[in-house]
């Protein structure tokens, strides 16, 4: 995020995390990095330790965000990584909605879009699997 | 925040009324590696029996009140944790390294777990063992017909103990075992006679426990391929494996199974994984009960030759194909460009 000292042209630290009850917090910018799921690795490093491709929450972040786009688009939905902690959901008619964790997406996205998030639907998963749609 | 492997274990043990769960808990509390253990019992009806069975672990004994330990009283148990909780740090009561908590017999385990993994402060400090479910070898097939409570026990069970196998006829615990198994097919069986020695692992041994979790996991991969592994019931409660071939992206898979718990979560009774994860060389086992996973564990390395990804579902009205075809769909995500907004 801007900041004043970043316009004045000063070159700032990198973004420090602090850890207050679970949750990581931008020591600069005071936003709470959000709450730990269970999806996100680095909830589980020993899990994940043997990984043969190095992993950042920042990238993993950006995987789901492109995920959730490809997931969504069929609901009129789209997704933005919002601050790394949260995610930004907007509809085709401009209604958007904050939310923090991966699993609160699935409802906001029904209450701004269209239509049940069910991916077990038949007909939702045969558009989802068309490349093309 | 600590490990999740290193929060104080919490086992559940559950089962219908008369199943033997007092019994087996006295038993287990005998053993000396359970030596420090701290025990939540509930008592169901006006005589408190069960508490005054349990006399000898009177000083980390609570009482819930109120009967279940269900959605309605979550919140004695809530308190109940906490009072253990802020004890323990005071030093009021001897330090356990694990609580034990006894369901009556009409009571849905799952609220219980809920509390356990959802809770503020609870969270932070707890984590979820196992469930252990007592099943009684001469009324449990009559229980499992005629209670839906009976069903859901069995159906969330991580071990299924069989109870007065003693009394009842060998062919009828044969019939019993494969009906526990129509329900649940991860399940660890076994009777309550056949343990002795290391009757203690029936509570320690978890997927996040350093000794244990290659003895529990390990039986995941040895479930039947699929097609010929799927038990379904006319209670509409099954279970059945799904075996996926290719490695399994994490990130897309955390999104389908969120997706899938956000819609589907009430009827999918428990979720286990022994899972081939894309450039991850160890297998990563998953966890849920109902809407709510726990953090990934992971074995040191695979129980046998077979690298498929193994997911166990025990469901309510759902089948494997929908299931099976939406989580490939969902794993080839992530290789698709990257989508324009909508």
């Amino acid at each position: 995020m801007t900041s004043a000292a970043a316009i004045r042209g000063r070159v700032l630290p990198p973004k420090r995390r602090t850890r207050v009850k679970g949750r990581s917090m931008c020591a600069l910018c005071g936003v709470l990095g959000g709450t730990s799921e269970w999806s996100d690795s680095t909830t589980a490093p020993a899990a994940f330790a043997g990984r043969t491709q190095p992993q950042t929450r920042l990238r993993e972040r950006q995987t789901r965000t492109r995920i959730l786009n490809a997931v969504l688009k069929h609901h009129g939905v789209s997704v933005k990584d919002w601050s790394g902690n949260s995610y930004l959901l907007t509809s085709r008619t401009g209604r958007t909605a904050i939310v923090e964790a991966v699993g609160e997406i699935w409802a906001a996205a029904e209450r701004i879009g269209g239509g049940p998030c069910d991916p077990l639907d038949e007909r939702y998963l045969s558009t989802l699997g068309n490349h093309d749609h | 925040m600590a490990n999740y492997s290193d929060l104080t274990p919490v086992n559940i043990i559950t089962g219908f009324l008369g199943s033997g769960k007092t019994t087996l808990l006295q038993r287990l509390l005998r053993s000396r590696e359970l030596s420090d253990v701290a025990v939540l019992v509930n008592e169901f009806g006006e005589v408190g029996l069960d508490h005054h069975l349990l006399q000898g672990v009177a000083e980390s004994t609570l009482l819930l009140e109120n009967g279940c330990v269900c959605c309605a009283v979550r919140g004695d148990l809530q308190k109940a944790l906490r009072n253990l909780l802020s004890s323990r740090t005071r030093g009021d009561i001897p330090h356990f390294r694990r609580v034990v908590i006894e369901t009556s017999g009409l009571a849905d385990p799952a609220p219980i777990a809920y509390t356990l993994l959802s809770e503020a402060v609870l969270r932070h400090h707890f984590r979820l063992s196992s469930i252990i479910t007592t099943v009684d070898a001469i009324n449990g097939a009559t229980q499992l017909d005629g209670f839906a409570e009976a069903v859901k026990q069995v159906s969330m069970a991580d071990r299924l103990v069989v109870t007065k196998t003693d009394l009842a006829e060998e062919a009828s615990t044969a019939a019993l075992r494969a009906k526990l198994r129509d329900f649940n097919l991860s399940a660890q069986i076994l009777h309550a006679t056949d343990v002795r020695d290391d009757f203690h692992r029936l509570l320690t041994d978890d997927i996040y426990d350093s000794e244990g979790k290659f003895r529990d996991a390990s039986q995941w991969s040895a479930l039947e391929v699929h097609g010929k592994s799927s038990h379904e019931h006319t209670a509409d409660v099954r279970s059945f494996a799904v075996i996926f071939d290719s490695p399994l992206d994490w990130t897309a898979f955390g999104v389908w199974v969120s997706m899938l718990l956000h819609r589907h979560g009430t009827d999918i009774l428990r979720l286990k994984g022994l899972l081939n994860v894309e450039g991850v060389p160890t297998p990563v086992l998953v966890n849920g009960v109902q809407h709510i996973v726990h953090p990934p564990s992971h074995l040191e390395r695979w129980p046998n030759a077979d690298r498929r990804s193994r997911l166990i579902f025990i469901v309510r009205g759902l089948h494997r194909g929908p299931i099976e075809r939406s989580l490939a769909v969902f794993n080839v995500l992530v290789n698709r460009p990257m989508a324009l907004p909508a």
